[in-house]
């Protein structure tokens, strides 16, 4: 089931690539194909720590603005460490924003476990205030200068055998999510949550202790996208770049095989999915269409994803006689 | 005779004002199948979440191989070698049957699961226990019957090595071809020198199988009883008005 659900994203990728290919001969060019890589790397590793939320029956809204937050974090640290605009601690910049991102997550978990607040709801309270944290310590304005730092540099522009660092990144992350939902007793644990709550419940598993540890996995992740964001527009803005991220994220999870109800979905999947979303958006640019079409497309497959997913379930359509 | 197992002495439970068991005593050997019946509301299920300690007692003592013992929490319960199947299945249907019945207590090989042991291990048990009706452990266990995903949740109790399970209500949901595949499963847990608990409210289930019965009513322990010695409409008394004319206790 899993694989015919990727065979399909596969098929579905296959056919942008063709259809753009053929409407203009530079969307298959390797240069803009790094373009894509790029654009799809932000918007996946939120993707990525999204599926594991989801596969706990949770979901966080709140993760752009959580990247946001970071991006400013990040270049305010470094500024400060530094002469005040640049020339700081790469190292302490990196770490304080990430230190925060978990926190973030961690205040996440808290309010869904302990305020008994749904997750919708929950996230969604935090992604505006994430958001206006983040607006009110800049300022509103982006913040620093990173790239007078060789590990910025290298998180925007460097490349490892030809794959740029950032795309590295991504894979790594990935890599180890996948490992730690695939072959651990963790990540087995996380399935069973989201499948069945009381039933991982009286199997003795600790489910305030995973929810708040995935949230807190989702925050740490989330302040990493930020920080190349930041790295990658040279400087931390509250909000541009990161406003809407959670849009694609949580897009290309279910498009990816993940379950509005919990305990499906894989990171195989949901690379796939935002591979298709980022190859469908830089291929839209490309042959010219406007850009406020983007947001239709988007929603328009956000749709077309959960309803794929309820099909596969067998959920019955509310109201119409089964 | 054998010394029991569990032995319940004075068990006591409120919850806030509604006092739920009072001085419930209760006796399980190996080897035997003891029914627990009683009507809605006596407190059945309550006092096997007391012994599997999801409920605290308010007072009373539990002995437990002989050994007084105090079950604080699911996993003491485990630990003792004490195992409930619950009345609303505690299986995950995202998962299938090894993964299941290995379900917080997962093998490990250093970080990384060990996959070919739990099967191994799964199958093993469901032979042990002949049961026939699972084709392949690595099923879904969303695909499986009623009847069958009790069976699992029932195998994934026997397999920790456990000396008492506790069922509550394992047949409520089933027909009557797979309700019988259940209660030979139970038999055949009694059989295997295990003790065994059965909550049921169907009758013909509780003559079928059980050595024992044991009546609560209205959180009282009103009979403690060899099934031979016992008929249906004593039962059936029991139950419904906490006594019985002419039961020899
Ligand atoms: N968590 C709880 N809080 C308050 N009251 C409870 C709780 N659990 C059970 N009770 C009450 O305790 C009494 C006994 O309930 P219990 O579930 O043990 O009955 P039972 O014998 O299992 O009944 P059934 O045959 O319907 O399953 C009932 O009056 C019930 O309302
Ligand atoms: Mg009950």
């Amino acid at each position: 089931m899993n694989r015919v659900q990727n065979l399909s994203l596969i098929g579905a990728l296959a056919g942008v690539l063709a259809v753009f290919g053929i409407l203009n001969d530079q969307y298959l060019s390797l240069s803009n194909l790094a373009v894509i890589g790029q654009a799809v790397t932000i918007a996946g590793l939120l993707a990525v720590v999204q599926t594991a939320v989801i596969i706990c029956g949770g979901i966080d809204i709140s993760v752009g603005s959580q990247a946001g937050l970071a991006a400013v974090v990040s270049s305010m640290v470094f500024a400060w460490t530094g002469d005040g605009l640049a020339n700081g601690n790469a190292f302490a910049a990196i770490g304080v924003a990430i230190v925060v991102g978990a926190a973030g997550g961690v205040v996440n978990g808290v309010i869904i476990v302990y305020g008994r607040v749904n997750a919708i709801i929950a996230t969604l309270a935090m992604l505006a205030a994430y958001k206006g944290i983040a607006q009110l310590i800049s300022g509103g304005r982006a913040q620093g200068y990173l790239l007078t730092n060789d590990l910025f540099i290298f998180i925007a522009r460097g490349s490892v055998l030809g794959v740029p660092a950032m795309i590295w990144i991504l894979g790594i992350v990935a890599l180890l999510v996948h490992l730690l939902l695939k072959t651990t007793d963790i990540g087995r644990n996380m399935y069973a949550i989201g499948g069945n709550a009381v039933a991982a419940r009286l199997a003795g598993i600790n489910i305030n202790k995973y929810i708040i540890s995935v949230y807190m996995l989702v925050g740490a992740v989330a302040a990493l996208a930020g920080i190349i964001l930041a790295a990658r527009s040279t400087a931390g803005h509250p909000t541009a770049g990161s406003e809407g991220l959670e849009l694609k994220a949580i897009t290309a999870a279910f498009l990816g095989g993940c379950a509005i109800a919990g305990g499906k979905g894989s990171i195989g999947g949901t690379l796939l999915a935002v591979t298709l979303l980022g190859a469908l958006e830089i291929g839209l640019t490309v042959v010219g269409v406007n850009p406020f079409w983007q947001n239709v497309a988007q929603g328009a497959l956000l749709v077309v994803a959960v309803v794929i997913q309820q099909r596969r379930t067998g959920d019955r359509a509310v109201g119409l006689p089964g | 005779m054998q010394a029991p197992l569990l032995e319940l002495r004075g068990i006591n439970k409120s919850f806030g004002p509604v006092h739920v068991l009072r001085d419930v005593a209760l006796t399980v050997r190996a080897g035997e199948v003891t029914a627990l019946v009683g009507d809605n509301g006596a407190g059945k299920s309550t006092l096997v979440k007391c012994v599997g300690g999801t409920h605290q007692i308010d007072s009373g003592e539990v002995f437990y191989e002989g050994n007084p013992v105090q079950v604080h929490s699911p996993r003491d319960a485990a630990q003792l070698g004490i195992e409930i199947v619950y009345q609303d299945l505690a299986l995950c249907d995202n998962l299938d049957i090894v993964q299941n019945m290995f379900l917080g207590r997962e093998r490990k090989r250093g970080w990384v699961l060990d996959e070919p042991e739990m099967e191994a291990l799964a199958t093993a048990t469901l032979a042990g226990l002949s049961v026939k009706t699972v084709s392949s452990v690595r099923q879904p266990v969303s695909s499986l019957s009623g009847g069958q995903r009790q069976i699992v949740a029932i195998s994934k109790a026997v397999l920790w090595n456990s000396k008492l399970v506790i069922l509550d209500e394992p047949t409520a949901a089933l027909g009557v071809a797979q309700t019988a595949q259940v209660l030979e499963l139970v038999r055949q847990l009694a059989d295997n020198g295990l003790a065994v608990v059965l909550i049921s409210h169907n009758m013909n289930d509780v003559f079928a199988v059980s050595d024992r019965i044991a009546a609560l009513y209205l959180g009282q322990m009103v009979a403690q009883v060899k099934t031979t010695d016992i008929t249906h409409a004593q039962v059936v008394e029991l139950i419904t008005s906490g006594r019985s004319e002419g039961l020899a206790q």
